[in-house]
């Protein structure tokens, strides 16, 4: 089963690495990982997509609070967004296919970001379904470079994801 | 003050009284610091033999244990010692010198990416690139080591950092929003493991090394509730093994009372253990009549990873057992205890004597002069299994050896560290012929520091437990395995160093043997030459479960001795 994470780590030196390492030598079985600053100074959000079933969910999430510089792991399980961006390079041998290209992106509202004689690259927003479907439809037309961003996920409402207050030991 | 003054004196602050450690070009302005230091240095002969006497220190002591080392070789030289600290989960601070940091990068001389490489056999490690951060660096290693579930932590100094003035202040706060560990545990886990209890008909109690510090407590409990009691490899001592209540260790060379008791099990209370597949074997036909499972454990991340848990219980096992202390009741087991009493007087720890020396009665003739008061280490293999099995330990933190990484070697520098952690005690190192010599550099040390440790090299001309699985699994194969066509006169190398060697080959003489090296003050060596063919049982092989259990050697019933 496919499980999107969101963990909010210490944007320190190395971080990608360990958390990127523990999946490894754990063993785990990671889709993609995505990475980037928050709006608060010193913290970074990653995202994971991870297959496994509930056991192994667990164990990433607790593995992955062990390291101290992660501070918090949710399981998007209840309502959340998910979003990948792709870029798409499709080949084009004519004006034929180029129209049927641009009415299949039209379809997943893709936007075309370069146009040249031979090639189009197209740009889409999408979970990760979606992404994976138009790849696969513009495949018979020959795909000459697919750049994915790995999904990335957040709550829907007023649950966020954010340092835990204080407590005493 | 430059930053190499300013890492010993938050040192010093953090209350460090030894450090272990080799000199090296990068952590040369920190040596030159340490020469006007009150900090006292042990100098090592190999990093290694450091980082294991810190640990030894760390183990005897609940205290953390410092090592020191240099770039590159230095510090790569200390990677086994860390992974083993962390799978013992043992707190450490290792601190090593990196070239400066305009060279970081360039492939200078003795530069390797310590930090890189240290950071999975770590609970935490970094790279201190600040001057300035060098108190809070120091202060939250010690943190992180010694607090929830402890372990290594390793900061790594630039030359530069070392060497750069300090103008930080010492008074730093902790401030590490991503480690809260949990010490108390929840009240209604706690109060549904005491009512699995008291509905229980075959319960057991096991403790792990996570009960070492909670020995008082994990006693109190059992003694309260009556419950039969299974230390791990790692829990030896926790509680008293000389006690009526105390069913031996489990697992792979445990007492067949101990796997047969967790067999039959109902409910299992286990506290601050990890389920290491040498306890459990086969992990699916682990325990099978336990229906409820209540583990205490400080790591999260450790409950439900093996074994399914219905009562999971994050928390400290010193309060947790404190708090089950509390409400417990004496627990009715007259016919659990008979079944008990049945295995454990049937089949107790035990060898078959021979007409040659053997190493289960070397080990029980330490125990008995002794009367046990001593803190024991060993290296890895059969020697390791025999002290455990043979050597009954009444107190916490007086039994020191690998359990998660079975290092070879690491009997000496533990029983160092040992020493320096508890001067009053007499410390026996229980070694292999085989894992002695993988660290017996640090006889000079030992020489040295004129510490009470009596080495007793069981010396069986081989790597005995390869050998064993040799035997019995790879049909008498003895691929590389031998080792007394060259071995050392041990007694000699000990003499070499000045340190009083005796070998030992006639039965006759152990009792007076035991006597004669336990009466010599400071550092002695015994070899006693036993023989090769001894293996140890009871045996689970790799991978069976608790009814696999070969509880005789199957050579000997073959020969019909």
């Amino acid at each position: 089963m496919r499980h999107l994470v969101s963990v909010l780590v210490q944007d320190h030196p190395g971080v990608l690495q360990r958390v990127a390492g523990l999946i490894a030598r754990r063993g785990f079985n990671i889709e993609s990982l995505a990475v980037g600053r928050t709006h608060q100074e010193g913290l970074s959000r990653i995202s994971l997509v991870v297959s496994g079933d509930d056991a192994v969910l667990e164990q990433v999430e607790k593995q992955l609070n062990r390291l101290i510089e992660v501070i918090k792991v949710t399981d998007h399980a209840e309502p959340h967004v998910e979003r990948e961006l792709a870029l798409v390079k499709v080949s084009i041998a004519g004006m034929e296919e180029r129209m049927e290209v641009k009415d299949i992106a039209e379809a997943f509202r893709a936007r075309i970001v370069d146009v040249a004689k031979r090639s189009i690259i197209f740009e889409l927003t999408g979970d990760s379904t979606k992404v994976n479907n138009f790849i696969e439809a513009m495949r018979p037309y020959g795909l000459l470079e697919v750049m994915r961003t790995g999904a990335v996920g957040m709550s829907r409402g007023e649950q966020v994801l954010k340092v835990r207050e204080k407590k005493a030991v | 003050m430059n930053g190499a003054k300013a890492i010993l004196k938050a040192l010093e602050m953090q209350g460090v009284e030894i450090i272990f450690g080799h000199p090296g070009g990068t952590i040369m302005p920190t040596y030159d610091a340490l020469y006007d230091s009150p900090i006292r240095h042990v100098l090592v002969r190999h990093e290694q033999g450091g980082i294991h006497a810190a640990t030894g220190y760390a183990r005897a002591s609940g205290r953390v244990g410092v090592v020191m080392a240099t770039s590159g070789p230095g510090a790569l030289n200390l990677v086994t010692g860390l992974q083993d600290a962390l799978m013992d989960s043992t707190p450490v601070v290792a601190i090593t010198g990196n070239v400066p940091q305009h060279l970081i990068g360039t492939d200078a001389f003795q530069e390797a990416d310590v930090v890189g490489i240290t950071q999975p056999v770590t609970k935490h490690n970094m790279q201190v690139r600040n001057v300035n951060d060098i108190p809070r660096a120091i202060a939250e290693a010690f943190y992180i080591a010694s607090t929830g579930r402890p372990g290594p932590v390793l900061l790594d100094f630039p030359k530069d950092v070392q060497l750069a003035e300090f103008t930080g202040s010492f008074d730093v706060e902790i401030d590490l929003p991503g480690y809260k560990p949990t010490y108390k545990g929840h009240p209604r886990q706690i109060e549904r493991a005491l009512e699995a209890l008291n509905r229980a008909e075959r319960p057991v109690l096991m403790i792990g090394g996570g009960a070492q510090h909670a020995s008082a407590e994990v006693t109190e409990l059992a003694l309260k509730t009556g419950l039969p009691v299974i230390p791990t490899l790692m829990g030896l001592g926790a509680f008293p093994g000389t006690h009526p209540q105390c069913l031996g260790m489990p697992g792979m060379h445990g007492s067949v009372a101990a796997n047969r008791a967790i067999q039959y099990a109902d409910t299992i209370l286990a506290i601050g253990l990890r389920f290491d597949d040498r306890v459990t074997g086969k992990i699916s036909r682990f325990a099978p009549n336990a229906h409820t499972v209540i583990h205490v454990d400080i790591d999260p991340a450790e409950i439900g990873k093996l074994v399914k848990t219905s009562i999971p219980v994050v928390g400290d096992a010193k309060w947790v057992a404190a708090e089950l202390v509390k409400g417990a009741k004496r627990l009715n087991l007259g016919k659990w205890w008979a079944q008990l009493e049945e295995w454990k007087t049937k089949y107790p720890f035990t060898w078959k004597p021979k007409p040659y020396l053997q190493s289960q009665e070397v080990i029980q003739a330490f125990w008995e002069a002794t009367g046990g008061r001593a803190v024991v280490t060993a290296g890895v293999g059969q020697h390791q299994m025999f002290t455990a099995q043979f050597f009954k330990f009444d107190r916490p933190r007086t039994w020191i050896n690998s359990g998660g990484l079975g290092t070879m070697g690491v009997g000496l520098p533990f029983a160092i560290g040992a020493a320096l952690a508890r001067p009053d005690e007499l410390v026996i190192d229980f070694d292999g012929d085989g894992s002695f010599q993988m660290t017996l550099q640090e006889l000079a040390t030992l020489k040295k520091l004129n510490l009470n440790v009596k080495i007793v090299i069981l010396n069986n001309g081989f790597l005995g437990m390869v050998r064993q699985w040799q035997d019995l699994f790879h049909a008498r194969r003895y691929s590389e395995v031998y080792l007394a066509d060259s071995n050392p006169d041990f007694a000699k190398l000990a003499e070499a160093y000045g340190i009083p060697g005796f070998t030992l080959t006639d039965k006759g003489r152990l009792q007076e043997t035991v006597k004669e090296v336990l009466a010599q003050p400071g550092p002695v060596l015994l070899e006693a030459r036993v023989h090769h063919e001894e293996g140890v049982f009871p045996m689970i092989p790799s991978g069976g479960a608790a009814e696999d259990m070969i509880i005789e050697n199957p050579r000997e019933a073959v020969a019909g001795d």
